[in-house]
């Protein structure tokens, strides 16, 4: 890992590397995983911060990915704000116990830095898990907030922001992000640092935990996700639905650049983002008025939005890290009123900002 | 300003620390940085490579398709970068194990006895900071007192007892360039 250079409160690190420093800064009281690369910093630098000589939180390399989600559902069982994070093969083998979290209605944060697949595919940077992530991943009718970063500033805020709508919602937030981000270093100013909560604090914000206070509470709190009868097993999925449409109401987040006076436009997310920026500087350089939406949250998607756009523009260009899934999102708001394309790589290999702007060049021709 | 170099070689050449040293440099002196790394799962060998960007403004793509700046250490990576340097731009490159020499007469190609010398200093392990003195003076990107101060934070303590060799090295690369 890296010494961390400082100018102020500014300091350069990794993606990876900054979002340990922005848990251990937020007040998490535990991390449970496995080592994988592309995301095996987030452990390292865990364990060269030592927080549990300073803020007391828990920092443990399980015996697997099985045992490190399974011991995540325990924590946030309990009320504690606890994460872990993987890379696809590992997010794979979690499946399970994430469908159980959010089953069980607790808070908790998943990061998956992906790297390409299937199977046991390639160390370097995919976004092939967005189906996985946003429709689902484990069985049942659940849903992951998913965030999106697009740089290590957003590595770190976003670890803040997916445990605080992980809580406010009481279901698990992920972050989605592709090895890129993750292994590159950029500029990035860490949150203060805040005191883990006490215990009081945790029984006076999670009335729902399993703290084994029914003395004070005058009841027991017990976590289950199994349900032998069907009629309340229904009900439990009515609760889960009202929260998804609440989240939906109120959580969509993206980014626009250049869109205002835009006749095509691109829609990426994560790193592609990026990529698809500087392509768009080329391309409003030759006089084509492109701009850019960036779903930050995946889950939600910004579907109202995108298709307002697709009323204002002639067609879309959906630029990804894999052979094409969050298209189906763009398709799916734009109803159908103008062509969208996919241009993108797989297994590991990045677009280059080029590869990007011929696949616009010739999304316009076809037009 | 905006600098996008590429510095690419064998893994274990000190490439991507090169790069960090300089992002940091870059960092202390107010500008924005990336630092994109790209390499196997080898620890050593096999080939590694690393996009700096240093900008005054916010940086788009953090991956590039063509660069102002070539740091090559390598024949691979010779062949596969060197077309990829903008017209006008500048290519610097150790010549040691190099059998095909670079062909371009569009930009600026700057040879740097880097191997020779860093046996004639003694420390091996300096290689990299004679091709970052070597960069720092043919490009102006950078003052060498902000990259001894980038070496300083990215240098583990323990270690700091290297600094004196290596700006030796810094300051002999940047007469290499003359």
């Amino acid at each position: 890992m890296s010494n961390n250079g400082t100018k102020g409160d500014v300091v350069l690190m990794k993606g990876n590397e900054a979002i340990a420093h922005a848990a251990v800064r937020y007040g998490c009281d535990g991390y449970f995983g496995y080592p994988i690369t592309p995301q095996s910093e987030v452990l390292e630098t865990l364990e060269a911060l030592m927080p549990w000589e300073t803020t007391g939180m828990v920092v443990l390399q399980a015996e697997s990915e099985l045992a490190s989600i399974n011991m995540v559902y325990a924590g946030a069982a309990t009320g504690k704000a606890v994460f872990t994070s993987s890379s696809s093969p590992g997010i794979s083998l979690m499946q399970e116990g994430i469908s159980y979290i959010a089953a069980g209605e607790l808070p908790a944060l998943i990061v998956n830095v992906m790297r390409g697949g299937p199977g046991l595919g390639t160390i370097h940077p995919s976004q092939s898990d967005y189906f996985q992530a946003t429709k689902g991943g484990g069985h049942g009718d659940y849903h992951l907030i998913v965030l999106a970063p697009k740089s290590v500033q957003e590595m770190a805020d976003f670890v803040g922001l997916g445990f605080d709508l992980a809580f406010k919602y009481r279901t698990p937030a992920m972050i989605l992000v592709d090895g890129m981000v993750g292994q590159m270093m950029e500029k990035v100013v860490l949150p203060p640092q805040r005191p883990r909560r006490t215990d009081e604090e945790v029984l006076e914000q999670c009335p729902w935990a399993a703290t084994g206070d029914a003395d004070k509470r005058g009841r027991n709190n017990i976590i289950t996700t199994l349900e032998l009868d069907s009629h309340v097993m229904e009900k439990n999925n009515e609760r889960f639905q009202e929260t998804y449409r609440r989240i939906e109401a109120n959580e969509v987040r993206y980014e626009e650049y250049m869109t205002d006076d835009a006749e095509w436009l691109m829609v990426a997310f994560g790193s592609m983002a990026r990529i698809s920026q500087a392509a768009i500087h080329t391309a409003r350089e030759a006089g084509i008025k492109v701009g850019l939406l960036r779903p930050i949250t995946l889950w939600p998607f910004p579907y109202e939005r995108i298709s307002e756009l697709s009323r204002q523009v002639k067609g879309i260009l959906v630029p990804e890290m894999n052979a094409g899934q969050m298209i189906e999102d763009v398709r799916l708001a734009t109803e159908g009123r103008v062509p969208v394309k996919h241009c993108g790589r797989m297994g590991g290999i990045i677009p280059s900002p080029s590869e990007v702007l011929t696949a616009l060049n010739s999304l316009i021709e076809v037009k | 300003m905006k600098e996008e170099i590429i510095m690419a070689g064998f893994g274990g050449q000190g490439v991507l620390s090169m790069g960090k040293i300089l992002a940091y440099a870059a960092l202390l002196d107010g500008k924005e940085v990336t630092w994109m790394p790209s390499y196997g799962p080898e620890q050593r060998g096999g080939t590694a490579n690393v996009t700096v960007i240093l900008s005054d403004n916010e940086i788009s793509s953090p991956i590039l398709d063509e660069y102002d700046t070539a740091v090559i250490l390598n024949q691979q990576s010779l062949d596969k970068f060197e077309r990829t340097v903008k017209p006008g731009g500048t290519l610097i490159y150790d010549p040691y194990g190099i059998h095909h020499k670079p062909t371009r007469t569009d930009i600026n190609i700057i040879p740097v006895n880097a191997m020779e010398a860093t046996f004639e200093l003694g420390n091996p392990k300096t290689y990299n900071m004679l091709l970052l003195g070597a960069l720092i003076k043919a490009r102006g990107i950078v003052s060498v007192e902000d990259v001894m101060k980038g070496l300083k934070k990215t240098l583990p303590e323990r270690h700091h007892h290297l600094l004196g060799d290596n700006e030796k090295a810094i300051r002999r690369g940047m007469e290499l360039v003359g």
